[in-house]
């Protein structure tokens, strides 16, 4: 693989995907140091809301310290360079929403749905699109269903008006092959001029191998956080991928020593445990299992003393997807009564 | 009783068909039309059951209202059409149930509000909020009528197969509609809706968890007996209406975990969100009509 003189942009997750292992409890100045540091580190795009994405703040998913719109009113007047983007998953988060982020600055709406229900992101597709947003398809737990069927999805979405489609792995569960063949088919089937993107998740430790194979097969958006804050084992930690494609000639406008510095010093001393592929995030990607689900599986499994890993692997039987977090107290009581 | 209200079905898909199956069963309520606005597979199925049909639209069967006394209209149409199906049915003196996400009436979820309505003669109109509220907001109801909720939140995760076109071009609606009426109906100071899309094959049947947060600790005693009580009551017209756990008691939450399970009339059993629509569109019906029926009975007149 050669990557010589390929424009990679690395779009940072841990303002994001960083707040389910943090509880969704980042304090506003540390949301403003970390985005600083990042945009200081010359990090084009960072993800800045509650874990579930706009509207996430729940029971169900759990209330953040402070609402989406102080996050995104706290730092987006901050940022030099850098553009901040908004999650939003049709089912959770509205229009409405997605018009108070862009209202306070937000200049890339990514619309996030299961991998096969792209239909539903419709209306809040079109409407970024037609605000002149940046406007991404996410296509969550891509491993489920297979190249050809998501290419069908990712189709729908470019036609509501998407103009970068991602291939979201939730679980961690993908193998570089796997990457390459969805990328691949998705880079020769949708428009030339719409992007392709790819999310990875740590649980195998193939976050960076997997953001390679994407890249090589025709990404040219890559998401990970620094350190790897984000849900499960984590995000690909975008230092180590950006320190990989600096060795690989490619071109993402990144200083690598800055961004160390801010997984190193900023990010790193701010997680509540460190984030690593330990055995609960290990079933999340061996069971193909979304990362989020991992801290509520902990805590199930403490309340009604079930183990939290069976717990996670009766989540994959179940062939549960992101979002359906309320389920895991009721698997745990079931599994609890059995 | 030798009598029933007669009705109207407006829409011949899915929902209209599985609602006709039911209706057809009722001691309250006697299916005659069916309007669809084309010959199709639905229509053809109506004039099977030996409904009179119209093609096109409620035009088609308006000037028959007073010769087949039709009384009662159900419109499982959508939202665009829905006003103006209402408001000419209205003018020949028809009360409609409205299915669609339009929301011109006032909500309904029969065991919680619909005596009330009755007895406030709002008999124009009125709007069966939707599938996750049908589900759960007769939970949110059971706690709040004990004590203050402050938040009420509910994730309905419903089947893929069960999420029609309209229902995916506007799933906003969806959440928008599902808050208010937590709020409205469901007696929540605030409320919040979420639905999760499963594509899951097997199809999962319907499930809904809902939160509630109470102002004070909860009373878990009474808490929990009007939730049991409030269940039997959805179970007269949903009998898959079950609790899977809880309610959970954990601080000033409350949990309530359901699954709905459909009757299997024409949609399938895993469509509870559907099933739970149908159901409570007919149970609205029945209990209008049972209302009718006394006081005509009470005013000596004849039917």
């Amino acid at each position: 693989m050669d990557f010589t003189d390929k424009k990679v942009t690395l779009h940072d997750m841990c303002l994001r995907d960083g707040m389910h292992p943090k509880r969704h409890r980042i304090s506003l100045d540390e949301m403003i140091d970390v985005a600083t540091g990042l945009d200081q580190a010359g990090i084009p795009l960072i993800e800045v809301t509650h874990g579930d994405g706009l509207g996430g703040a729940s029971i169900n998913y759990g209330f953040p310290a402070h609402s989406d719109a102080q996050y995104l009113g706290a730092v987006v007047p901050k940022m030099k360079n850098a553009r901040i983007s908004a999650l939003l998953l049709p089912g959770i988060g509205t229009v409405e929403h997605l018009k108070m982020a862009a209202d306070l600055g937000v200049s890339c709406i990514r619309v996030a749905t299961h991998c096969t229900e792209a239909d539903v992101s419709e209306q809040h597709i079109g409407l970024a699109r037609q605000m002149g947003l940046d406007t991404v398809g996410f296509l969550m737990m891509a491993h489920m269903i297979t190249a050809g069927e998501l290419l069908e999805q990712a189709l729908l979405m470019e036609s509501y008006g998407a103009n970068c489609i991602y291939c979201t792995d939730s679980a961690g569960y993908m193998l570089p092959h796997q990457v390459t063949e969805r990328i691949g088919l998705l880079r020769a089937r949708l428009k030339p001029q719409t992007e392709l993107g790819f999310h990875g998740h740590h649980n195998l430790g193939l976050g960076v191998a997997n953001s390679m194979a994407a890249v090589g097969a025709g990404a040219n958006r890559i998401d990970g956080s620094a350190a790897g804050l984000g849900a499960g084992a984590g995000n690909t930690p975008l230092e180590i991928f950006a320190a990989v494609l600096a060795r690989m000639g490619a071109d993402t406008g990144v200083d690598i020593f800055e961004l160390m510095a801010v997984a190193e010093e900023k990010i790193v001393p701010m997680m509540d445990e460190l984030v690593r592929v330990d055995r609960d995030s290990l079933i999340l990607g061996y069971a193909g299992v979304y990362s989020s689900f991992l801290l509520f599986a902990k805590r199930a499994g403490d309340k009604y003393g079930v183990a939290s890993q069976e717990i996670l692997l009766e989540m994959a039987r179940r062939k549960a997807i992101g979002g359906q977090e309320d389920l895991i107290e009721d698997v745990a009581m079931e599994m609890a009564k059995a | 009783m030798s009598k029933k209200l007669r009705a109207v079905i407006i829409g011949p898909g899915n929902i209209g068909t599985d609602l006709l199956m039911k209706a057809m069963r009722s001691d309250w309520i006697e299916p005659v039309w069916m309007a669809g606005i084309e010959e199709s597979e639905g229509i053809k199925r109506a004039r099977d059951f030996g409904m009179k049909v119209s093609t096109s639209g409620v035009e088609g069967m308006l000037d028959r209202v007073e010769e087949d006394n039709i009384q009662i209209a159900f419109d499982a149409t959508s939202a665009y059409v829905h006003a103006e199906n209402s408001r000419r049915l209205n003018q020949k003196g028809v009360m409609m149930i409205d299915l669609t996400p339009a929301a011109i009436g006032p909500y309904c979820i029969p065991p919680v509000n619909l005596a009330e309505l009755l007895r406030e003669g709002r008999r124009e109109n009125v709007n069966m909020v939707t599938c996750g509220g049908q589900a759960t907001i007769p939970i949110v109801r059971a706690v709040s009528r004990v004590q203050t909720v402050k938040y009420g939140e509910i994730v309905a995760t419903v089947s893929s197969k069960s999420v029609g076109l309209g229902t995916r071009k506007n799933i906003d609606e969806f959440t928008r509609t599902t808050a208010d009426a937590i709020e409205k109906i469901g007696g929540a100071d605030k409320g919040k809706a979420i639905i999760i899309v499963n594509p899951a094959e097997p199809p999962l049947i319907m499930r809904d968890t809902i939160h509630c947060l109470t102002a004070e600790t909860p009373d878990q005693t009474r808490i929990t007996g009007s939730i049991h009580s409030m269940i039997a009551e959805v179970q007269r017209y949903v009998p898959g209406y079950t609790l899977k756990n809880g309610p959970v008691f954990d601080g000033n939450r409350v949990t309530v975990f359901m699954q709905v399970e459909g009757l299997g009339d024409f949609l399938p059993r895993y469509s509870g969100n559907l099933d739970i629509m149908t159901a409570a569109a007919l149970r609205t019906a029945e209990m209008y009509a049972e209302a009718l029926f006394k006081e005509t009975l009470a005013n000596g007149q004849s039917y």
